[in-house]
């Protein structure tokens, strides 16, 4: 019977049925849901959060040489991290199947950059699938491993947010164990040692195996020629030939399940049944540029269809059509309308923190994870977000660059599972390179901003076991930081006391956010710590200086409407905290000069 | 392969926490069992942060895009009236538009940076006449005991646009999604909700 399902967990299902053992990620969006749906629903595979992308795709590809069935799952950034064992497990290839799973970000609803990667495949000289919607990533998903295998590679399965986040109907099956025997044979070291003798050997392997999979490819079944009108051909694959096939139902399509290597017979044919190619694809031109390079004449590509952001019907339609597309009318424009932006939650201890910051007047390396959010208005206090792990390295560059002027005025902060991700070598390097930066460590307990997963230093697997846990001033001292220190980000005096303090020392410095978990993980508690339920605002004292909306709290809103203290000041509002909101976090409290926000009860 | 046969279009809208996303569910459960081919796609990343969730919910013979073609939209369900108004532009002139009576502040409007729109309803009945609808889902689900089953009502109160459904099928998806001491008030709710149009 069919059901409804996401394409993470259509992903999951069809390896799942393709007999997969062994699972590893590290959480991203669109991608975090697969090692999850994992870990709840199939008891058959392990899974696990790895501390990062490189560390997945390492057991991964471990757990597929020693034969089982397994995958990594990461987000299209991910697989930067994770692309130095990549690009030579292409070399080795594997025993059991090894699907990667890399989940694009088009129109970078929550990512840093929209790189393609599709351009992995061509890249790594493997295989690339590209399922439309949930029946195909649960198809695809089930036979990459198939292809994993005839062809002894990885094969990336790469879907982006609107496969990955959307939910269609699925014709589910019966798991069927692999028939490969586990086991590790040593004799197989030349093809496992990657040293340059082996190289050169794989080296040729690789170049026979892209051409039988080009053969392959023209054989795949999920490579699809429609012939309908044959006036207009269109290539394309994935949810772009969804869309395209929802506005054109009527023009013919080769529909690409496999879109590395290209089946180079299929498109002759198709070049000879329609009359004139278009090819629909998101972001980069890959597979025009490969249809140009082989020598066709398409009629049209990036040249109408755009290379950035993601596709939608309407673009498409709007796209093709030209001046025959018919624009709905406009009866209110969204730009005049107030938008919706992700905000810290009430509560959340990396406010008063940033506030701290901001107070201070440092230039903040940024990272990512919720506190990416702080560089929104009104806080703005971050300065810098690249990469995972980025800020730590960037402010002791910056503190190298800027030498004595720089002290005082730059600190570096990210999360704990940045931290665990990537951010102890750059600590690390700043000890080792005398430098003399400053790095919070904002730690929640949690992977906050993908929906709170497990990691090294929460005390539990990703199926909620307990286990060993990470003691980040042990890593701190460990790596030879002399100066670490504890930090309640609830505190914004001695916040800013102890991080001006911090900053302005010729030493690096480690300061580690304590006892300031998630405000949505209620393992925590974290609203034990509060001395009061909720605040509420005596009106007899609040002037309506606006103050407290510099912390930007969800809580407290604006209330216009002019009028005076009770001790006469004029004001011209008055601010309001709302009951069902404020959890008494007592930031405000901190921040108002007029003690006019007093305790409440719920 | 002329054509695709009709697919309907509901563009779903509201604030993180409101339960959009479990109405969507419900509406999948539905139109599943009543044998259709169904496709959503939700933006929901950030909704546990105040950010706004839309989900695109199509249903027909056979659906290819997960996504609603902008200005294709056959019925907009929102939670929250400055969610409703974000969306207007995307409702076909025939569209039909049931808006919950919620206003919720972003941060803008909290910071008295920027107004809340004013005469979301006057604006939606001016281009779509008598198919606007306004439901008070937080208020009749209070009087049912919990706000939170407004999502519920409005559920119910959508489900008057498809006769050729059955209560019974409303109420197996609902149960099926919710946890059994939900139940009876969200059975309640979406009776009342029914009523409510």
């Amino acid at each position: 019977m069919k059901e409804i399902m996401q394409g993470n967990s259509a992903i999951v299902r069809g390896a799942w049925e393709a007999g997969v053992k062994v699972a590893a990620a590290y959480p991203g969006t669109p991608s975090s849901e697969i090692l999850k749906d994992v870990a709840d629903n199939y008891p058959e595979v392990y899974a696990e959060w790895a501390p990062n992308e490189m560390v997945a795709l390492q057991v991964a590809s471990g757990a597929a040489i020693a034969g089982a069935r397994s995958m990594a799952a990461m987000k299209h950034v991910g697989m930067n991290v994770a692309a130095d064992a990549l690009m030579t497990l292409a070399y080795t290839g594997i025993k059991g199947g090894l699907m990667v799973v890399i989940a694009d970000d088009p129109f970078v609803h929550s990512s840093q950059n929209e790189q393609d990667s599709r351009n992995w495949a061509r890249f790594a000289k493997i295989p690339l699938l590209e399922p439309g919607d949930a029946q195909e990533c649960y198809d695809f998903a089930k036979i990459s491993f198939d292809i994993s295998e005839k062809f002894d590679t990885p094969v990336i399965l790469r879907t982006e947010t609107r496969v990955a986040h959307s939910d269609s109907l699925v014709e589910p099956g019966k798991r069927v164990e692999s028939k490969i025997p586990l086991g590790l044979d040593p004799k197989e070291a030349p093809k496992y040692v990657m040293v340059p003798a082996h190289v050169r050997v794989r080296r040729k392997i690789i170049e026979e195996r892209m051409r039988k999979l080009e053969e392959y490819a023209d054989t795949f079944k999920y490579n699809v020629m429609e012939i309908n009108d044959p006036s207009v051909g269109v290539i394309t694959s994935g949810v772009s030939y969804m869309y395209t096939k929802d506005v054109f139902p009527e023009w013919s399509y080769l529909k690409l399940g496999m879109v590395w290597p290209l089946p180079k017979k299929m498109i002759a044919e198709f070049f000879k049944k329609v009359k004139k190619v278009i090819i629909v694809e998101e972001l980069d031109p890959f597979i025009e540029t490969e249809i140009k390079a082989m020598g066709y004449k398409i009629w049209h590509g990036k040249d109408l269809i755009p290379n950035m952001y993601e596709l939608t019907p309407e673009i498409v339609e709007k796209c093709l059509k030209g001046k025959k597309y018919k624009e709905p009318k406009i009866k209110v424009k969204p730009e005049d309308l107030p938008r919706r932006p992700p905000n810290l939650c009430a509560g959340c201890s990396h406010r008063p923190l940033f506030y701290a910051l901001k107070k201070l007047g440092a230039f903040v390396f940024g990272d990512i994870g919720c506190y990416t959010l702080a560089v929104a208005p009104p806080l703005q206090a971050l300065h810098t977000c690249i990469c995972m792990g980025a800020g730590g390295g960037m402010a002791h560059g910056a503190m190298k660059a800027l030498g004595k002027e720089g002290l005082g005025k730059v600190v570096a902060v990210l999360g704990d599972s940045t931290f665990l991700h990537s951010g102890i070598a750059p600590l690390m390097n700043a000890v080792y390179n005398k430098g003399n930066s400053t790095t919070i460590v904002l730690d929640n307990r949690i992977t906050g901003m993908t929906g709170h997963q497990e990691h090294a230093g929460t005390g539990f697997t990703v199926r909620q076991e307990p286990t060993n846990m990470v003691d980040y001033m042990e890593i701190g001292k460990a790596l030879g930081v002399k100066s670490i220190r504890y930090l309640d980000p609830y505190n914004i005096k001695e916040c800013m006391e102890i991080i001006k303090e911090e900053m302005s020392k010729n030493v690096p410095s480690l300061l580690l956010c304590k006892d300031s978990p998630c405000m949505l993980l209620r393992r925590a508690k974290p609203l034990e710590k509060f001395k009061n339920p909720l605040y509420m605002i005596n009106t007899d004292k609040c002037r309506g200086c606006k103050v407290c909306l510099e912390i930007n709290c969800p809580a407290i809103s604006w209330r216009e409407s002019a009028g005076q203290t009770k001790d006469g000041h004029k004001r011209k509002g008055t601010v309001y905290i709302n009951p069902d909101q404020c959890v008494g976090c007592e930031v405000c409290v901190q921040v108002c000069k007029f003690e006019a926000i007093v305790p409440g009860k719920k | 392969m002329k054509d695709n046969g009709k697919v309907t279009n509901i563009f779903l809208s509201g604030v993180g926490g409101q339960g959009a996303i479990l109405a969507s569910n419900i509406l999948g459960e539905v139109f599943i069992k009543a044998g259709y081919d169904v496709k959503k796609a939700e933006v929901h990343g950030m909704a546990q942060r105040g950010g706004d969730v839309t989900t695109h919910f199509r249903f027909g013979k056979k659906v290819y895009s997960p996504l609603i073609k902008y200005g294709d939209v056959d019925y907009l369900l929102s939670f929250e009236l400055l969610e409703a108004i974000r969306y207007i532009n995307w409702v076909k002139p025939e569209g039909k538009i049931v808006i919950n009576k919620s206003e919720i502040f972003p941060p803008a409007v909290n910071l008295g940076q920027m107004e809340y729109p004013k005469g979301v309803e006057k604006t939606f009945k001016k281009y779509f006449k008598e198919n606007v609808w306004m439901v008070d889902g937080q208020g009749i689900a209070k009087k049912l005991g919990n706000a939170q089953a407004a999502n519920v009502v409005l559920v119910g109160a959508f489900s008057n646009f498809f006769p050729e459904v059955k209560d019974a099928q409303w109420i197996e998806a609902i149960k099926a999604l919710l946890a059994p001491k939900l139940h009876d008030l969200n059975v309640k709710a979406f009776h009342e909700g029914k009523k409510a149009l």
